[in-house]
């Protein structure tokens, strides 16, 4: 263990104290954790939203939200929950983790990653905000079609300007990241060596460059059509609604990926970990991620089956997303293959990260099932859709940052977790999510139409008991925000290397907590 | 060491950002690419006289009724048609008349939009001369009759009696005729 405290001499951490260290922070520790704060504050904004949703769901007829500000609480926690919760985290992740896991010292351009974080508060202030306006905030559902993005009022406008900042903020981000890792691997690293978080985030940072400057030129364009007298949306101008759905779902469908891929990778490192065994079959994860990557980009249009498509254009999006099944396929089938015969234990980390596999596979068969165009004509817009984007983003993106906030804790703070706790938090969080999302699927193959707050008494028990898991649902995680808290107060010293299966760089050569600077003499790599 | 990391993560960087610009650049690519491609596959062909198929024929045996809608939004014009319906056997080469009139004193452009009801109408209308392929510019109180030429293939599905066929007029923002080049 001479190896783990030879980094760990003492610097004097000459940094401004109080709120200050936090503003002008370079240091890519603090901006990692300012991340995962920032994007849980949003997690729980975004949560509140939910509730209201699924409060006024809890039975039929009006009782809580008027229609008009259910549809402003529909399109808020879309947009909050994918910019402001999932993606911010996920950098926040590869914040912390991508140094420590390439043995570089900080990230490649430290005065940057400072902005591209405290662009965030920014963008969160304005979509919050925009429920304060006249005519309160953006309410066309978070893809924001025209026309109805085009005739709302000062929310929208408030939106487009919050996901221009957010753009900014993610491509900047994106080439941090993309720089860190080409550049500043250590020696005898080579590509093939780097750990599958690194890998998926490096892929992720390519995509987010590729489609983030297109969304920011969708929502220029919107701004000019309201604004600026353009008609690209506008069927009178000569414009063509549906070419924005073409676009937006450019972005849109890599961004799914973006949200995902991330999630991969903390799971291709837990699995190993508590199974004791190396990643099963890794060149071909890596293969895999990059197919991904790539179909991803190419199977935009089977969000827009019912949009007006000839049937070629629908065969060849519908075959073209079935393919991302087999990658994925390959993927699943290592995880599983890296647990078989191992010695498994069940800490936090890995019940999330198999529970992740489990539902993820659940919302990624009924995505195969929403690709068979004849079925999604009748599923499109119904909670089975809600019912399958939860399974892979709820279950899917946001159980994998669950089981990476508890498996990177003792390094990022010395100490260890409650376990107790933690698999409290898992099990009341796989029961009540189970809850809240299974039976929607039941609600969407009937008919049930999604943005509408009200519905047809036929669908009122199953509505009741997803209401009942969604405020369970809810209330677990201000368990998981007890834990964390209490995790970095104190608790129970951490080992250096608390996890004995773990191999990658940050276990091996640094002690928990890392210390505030890091790999200063970058590690030798065999 | 340091120093040469930083030039070559500096390069990157600006590799990277030039790589940004051109995907924002490709967004609005999309744009003019988005409408060659539906006029080169024939989606979406509003502003162009349609090709009658050679095995065109009339089926006299069958009767469709063929409602005709005429609407303005935001310009000041009247439009109507000049017969509210009109019946016709499929196949067979129809014309109808339509009317607009300027009730103001100043000179307006617009623009007349078409849309059909059952949607896949669309498929099997061909449309040989319309006021909506190009804009329209009415003078001061000016009033004029416009044609619309077209044929409705046999194809139509058996158990449409009745359709729509609806123009809705908006108006140009004053000389730009972005929708008729």
């Amino acid at each position: 263990m001479a190896a783990v405290h030879g980094d760990a001499h003492g610097h004097d951490d000459h940094h401004p104290s109080g709120i200050m260290r936090w503003v002008t922070t370079t240091n890519h520790k603090d901006i990692g954790s300012m991340y995962l704060w920032f994007s849980f504050t949003m997690f729980l904004i975004g949560g509140f939203l939910a509730m209201g949703i699924r409060a006024e769901l809890y039975q039929p007829g009006i009782q809580i939200l008027e229609p008009e500000l259910f549809n402003q609480f529909t399109t808020l926690h879309g947009l909050i929950m994918v910019f402001g919760a999932i993606m911010p985290a996920f950098v926040g992740f590869a914040n912390w983790q991508v140094p420590l896991m390439i043995g570089a010292p900080d990230m490649a351009f430290a005065r940057m990653n400072n902005w591209s974080f405290w662009l965030l508060p920014v963008a969160g202030s304005l979509l919050v905000g925009s429920f304060f306006v006249p005519g309160g905030a953006a309410a066309g559902g978070w893809t924001f079609y025209p026309p109805l993005s085009t005739q709302g009022g000062l929310g929208v406008d408030l939106m487009i300007f919050a996901i221009h900042i957010l753009g900014a903020s993610s491509i900047m981000g994106s080439i941090n990241i993309i720089t860190t890792i080409l550049n500043m691997r250590a020696p005898g690293m080579t590509l093939m060596k780097m750990p599958m978080f690194v890998w998926t985030w490096l892929i992720t940072a390519y995509l987010l460059v590729l489609v983030m400057p297109v969304l920011a030129g969708v929502v220029t364009m919107l701004l000019t059509d309201r604004h600026f007298g353009t008609s690209f949306f506008n069927a009178a101008g000569g414009g063509d609604p549906v070419m924005f759905q073409h676009i937006f779902w450019f972005f849109g469908h890599p961004e799914v990926y973006i949200m995902i891929l991330p999630a991969f990778g903390i799971v291709s490192e837990i699995i190993p970990t508590f199974s004791r065994k190396p990643l099963f079959g890794y060149s071909s994860m890596v293969y895999a991620t990059a197919s991904i990557a790539i179909l991803s980009c190419v199977v935009w249009a089977h969000h827009m089956f019912t949009a007006g498509m000839p049937a070629v254009g629908q065969l060849f999006f519908m075959y073209a997303t079935m393919l991302i099944a087999v990658p994925t396929a390959v993927k699943v089938f290592n995880w599983t293959a890296t647990m078989w015969r191992g010695s498994m234990t069940f800490e936090t980390p890995m019940l999330f990260a198999i529970g992740f596999i489990f539902l993820f596979v659940i919302g990624g068969f009924s995505g195969v099932i929403c690709a068979i165009v004849p079925i999604d004509i009748q599923v499109q817009d119904t909670y089975y859709v809600i019912a399958h984007f939860h399974y892979v983003l709820v279950s899917g993106a946001l159980f994998s940052l669950f089981a990476g906030a508890y498996y990177w804790m003792p390094k990022w703070t010395g100490n260890m977790y409650n376990e107790t706790l933690g698999k409290w938090h898992f099990w009341l969080s796989m029961f009540f999510f189970n809850l809240t999302f299974f039976v929607q699927h039941f609600l969407g193959l009937a008919g049930m139409p999604r943005r509408i707050p009200d519905y047809n008494l036929q669908f009122a028990d199953f509505n009741m008991i997803s209401s009942i898991g969604a405020f369970g649902f809810g209330l677990t995680q201000l368990l998981f925000l007890y834990i964390m808290i209490s995790c970095i107060r104190g608790g129970e010293k951490a080992a250096d290397k608390p996890w004995d299966g773990a191999t990658t760089l940050e276990w091996t050569h640094l002690p928990c907590p890392a210390p505030y600077h890091s790999f200063e003499k970058p590690p030798i790599v065999k | 060491m340091v120093e040469r990391n930083l030039k070559s993560n500096i390069l990157m960087m600006k590799k990277l950002l030039v790589f940004t610009l051109i995907m924002f650049v490709f967004g609005y690519a999309l744009v003019p690419f988005y409408e060659k491609f539906c006029e080169v596959t024939g989606i979406n062909n509003l502003l162009q006289p349609d090709v009658l198929a050679k095995d065109n024929w009339v089926d006299e045996d069958r009767w469709i009724t063929i409602e005709l809608d005429a609407n303005t939004r935001g310009l000041p014009w009247q439009f109507k048609s000049l017969q509210t319906s009109v019946r016709i056997h499929p196949g067979e080469s129809v014309n109808v008349m339509y009317e607009i009139t300027n009730d103001t004193d100043r000179e307006i452009s617009g623009q007349a939009i078409p849309s059909y009801s059952p949607r896949f109408l669309e498929k099997h209308l061909k449309k040989f001369e319309c006021f909506c392929f190009t804009k329209q510019v009415l003078k001061p109180h000016e009033t004029r009759q416009m044609p619309v030429q077209f044929v409705i293939e046999p194809g139509l599905p058996a158990d449409i009696d009745t359709v729509t066929i609806s123009y809705t007029f908006f108006e140009l923002p004053g000389g730009a005729s972005t929708a008729t080049e």
